[in-house]
């Protein structure tokens, strides 16, 4: 009997411990993805200073001159452009979708968005190429401005889709969690739903809202395949949303791999991909953070 | 007078946010049209049944069976890859474990961070470990690649649902004298089996569509694969290659793969969805 028993401890601590091992590791891999790019970026971090690195244009890899600013400033302005189409437009939908959409349009669109979510990234940049490049190079015409359709504006507008069902989904559960009672009060004044909606509801779920946007700002930075499709890739500093821009992402994707004749080409890249990974890891600090005193809000 | 200004104001933005809607939506079906629009033409029977034949890429004749089959294995490794690490993790993080500690804290953020890192990133760090190890691009490596990739996705997705599990279930188990592993293994994993296969379908249908992470470490082939050690090719990546090309005839195939993709992607995530539903109804509440 004890012996049986103690065959059942050891197989539960045998287990769990296994488990605990298995925990371990993956919470160790973004730390070992993390040393082992930064390991791989030593060769070029010490031989250039790191504001050189970052600031300086001059991206001349044959003569070993590594600047990465315009990749820099073109990952952060097709991101910005993104998200400059996506907010407005996802906020007034997630509230939509709360506050007051019939039922069967929520239970309709909510799944749809989703559905947008597991969309692979080549196929919007497909879309991107059939549709989009056509319609910005007409629009670009108005403004006089000649371009093959391969620029900011296509990418913005590409990634501010695929940013769509991350922000909505999170923002559309932030603002349904807002207790109803904080409605009632402003409707019981004699306010409209809307000025309820702005007033309460929106103040309420703010924090969330950023936090939602905070994540799919960090889901576009890093995105690839359908940005490198229709950006252009052009290394040099945009002076308008109709020329072409080349992030930091498309950069490795196009160049990593074939780059071994180059001396540092290869740590250069690598030393893009922990820039990346880098900015990823404060954005997601930031809304966890955001996203822990939201939950605490609520819970007191 | 007042009360017709926020009368008006209130009409605006409904109209606006059902435009906003529309957009959104309507993007959604953009891309669904132009995907089956476009597709639909390039699709015959050969096209799926074939691997690419000599000229093929000057347009003469052959199909995108090298890529069909490639992506299936590719995600169908990674997948049982991740799904043996993601299991275990899911359950380690419940109360019954690790439970509210800190560790537990420090461990979620992780995968948080984890979920978010590019997916290029992950190609590249499985590059470096692939040159590490002297593996060349091929099918290992591109499982290796793509199970690292689903491994945040599937945990956060099974610990979602394993999370929902009454206490009180656990607690009746534990009463009558079973430890943690078999309460864990006989009461909590048969009330969440639904949840941990939509979860598995989930990360799958993530893995087989992502094409930055297999860029550099999958390689690219025009014959079926014999080995895991065989480089492979992918659907997401005869979509990205063939678009690229400047003829006709090519860039049909590019977007039949984008079909093909678009088919397995949805039917995956419909499933899912319908599982995750419809077997919720065996389940003690």
């Amino acid at each position: 009997m004890s012996k049986q028993i103690n065959f059942r401890r050891l197989k539960d601590l045998v287990t769990s411990r296994l488990m605990l091992g298995a925990t371990i590791f993956a919470s160790l891999l973004v730390v070992l993805i993390a040393v082992g790019l930064f390991q791989k970026s030593l060769p070029i971090l010490s031989l250039k200073s790191l504001p050189e690195l970052i600031f300086s244009s001059a991206w001349y890899p044959v003569k070993g001159q590594f600047g990465f600013w315009p990749f820099i400033v073109g990952t952060f302005s097709v991101t910005v452009l993104a998200m400059v189409l996506a907010i407005p437009l996802c906020i007034l939908t997630s509230i939509y979708l709360a506050e007051y959409a019939p039922g069967w349009a929520r239970n309709t669109v909510k799944p749809a968005i989703d559905l947008l979510a597991g969309i692979p990234s080549v196929v919007f940049g497909l879309c991107g190429i059939l549709v989009l490049i056509p319609i910005v190079r007409e629009f670009a015409a108005i403004f006089g401005v000649t371009t093959n359709g391969y620029n900011m504006l296509t990418g913005g507008i590409v990634l501010a889709i695929m940013v769509f069902p991350v922000i909505i989904s999170i923002s559309e559960e932030v603002i349904r969690n807002v207790p109803h009672g904080m409605r009632e009060v402003p409707l019981a004044l004699g306010s409209t739903k809307w000025q309820a909606t702005k007033l309460v509801v929106m103040r309420g779920a703010l924090p969330g809202i950023i936090a939602a946007v905070i994540l799919g700002f960090s889901r576009a930075f890093g995105e690839t395949m359908a940005v490198l499709m229709v950006v252009g890739n052009v290394a040099k500093i945009p002076s308008s949303i109709f020329d072409p821009v080349y992030p930091l992402a498309p950069l490795i994707a196009n160049n990593y791999g074939e780059m071994m004749s180059i001396p540092l080409y290869d740590s250069a890249l690598l030393f893009a991909a922990l820039i990346l990974l880098f900015i990823v890891f404060l954005f997601n600090i930031g809304a966890s953070y955001i996203m822990v005193k939201v939950q605490n809000n609520y819970a007191t | 007078m007042r009360l017709s200004a926020k009368k008006t104001e209130e009409n605006i933005f409904k109209v606006l946010m059902i435009t906003s809607t529309g957009v959104v939506v309507g993007s959604l079906l953009m891309v669904f049209a132009v995907v089956l629009i476009k597709g639909a033409p390039a699709m015959s029977l050969s096209m799926i049944t074939s691997v690419p034949q000599g000229g093929y890429y000057l347009g003469k004749g052959g199909g995108i069976l090298n890529a069909i089959v490639g992506s299936l294995y590719l995600a169908f490794g990674a997948t049982i890859l991740a799904l043996l690490l993601a299991l275990p993790v899911a359950l380690y993080l419940q109360k019954d474990y690790i439970g509210k500690s800190r560790f537990a804290r420090v461990v979620r953020f992780s995968l948080d961070v984890l979920w978010g890192v590019p997916s290029i990133v992950y190609g590249v760090f499985g590059f470096i470990i692939m040159l590490y190890l002297g593996i060349r691009a091929s099918l290992l490596g591109g499982i290796f690649v793509l199970a690292l990739l689903e491994l945040p996705i599937m945990i956060r997705a099974m610990d979602e649902v394993i999370k929902m599990v009454p206490q009180e279930l656990k607690e009746a188990s534990y009463a009558t004298g079973a430890n943690r592993l078999e309460t864990v293994s006989r009461v909590v994993l048969r009330q969440v089996s639904p949840g941990i296969v939509s979860a598995v379908i989930l990360a799958f249908g993530r893995g087989i569509g992502d094409a930055a992470s297999i860029l550099f470490t999958a390689g690219y082939t025009d014959r079926l694969p014999h080995s895991l050690l065989d480089p492979v090719a992918s659907l997401p990546l005869a979509v990205f290659f063939q678009i690229s090309t400047p003829f006709p005839e090519v860039q049909q195939r590019a977007y039949a793969s984008a079909l093909v993709l678009l088919i397995i992607v949805l039917a995956l995530s419909i499933l899912s969805r319908t599982i995750a539903k419809r077997y919720t109804k065996y389940i003690i509440r």
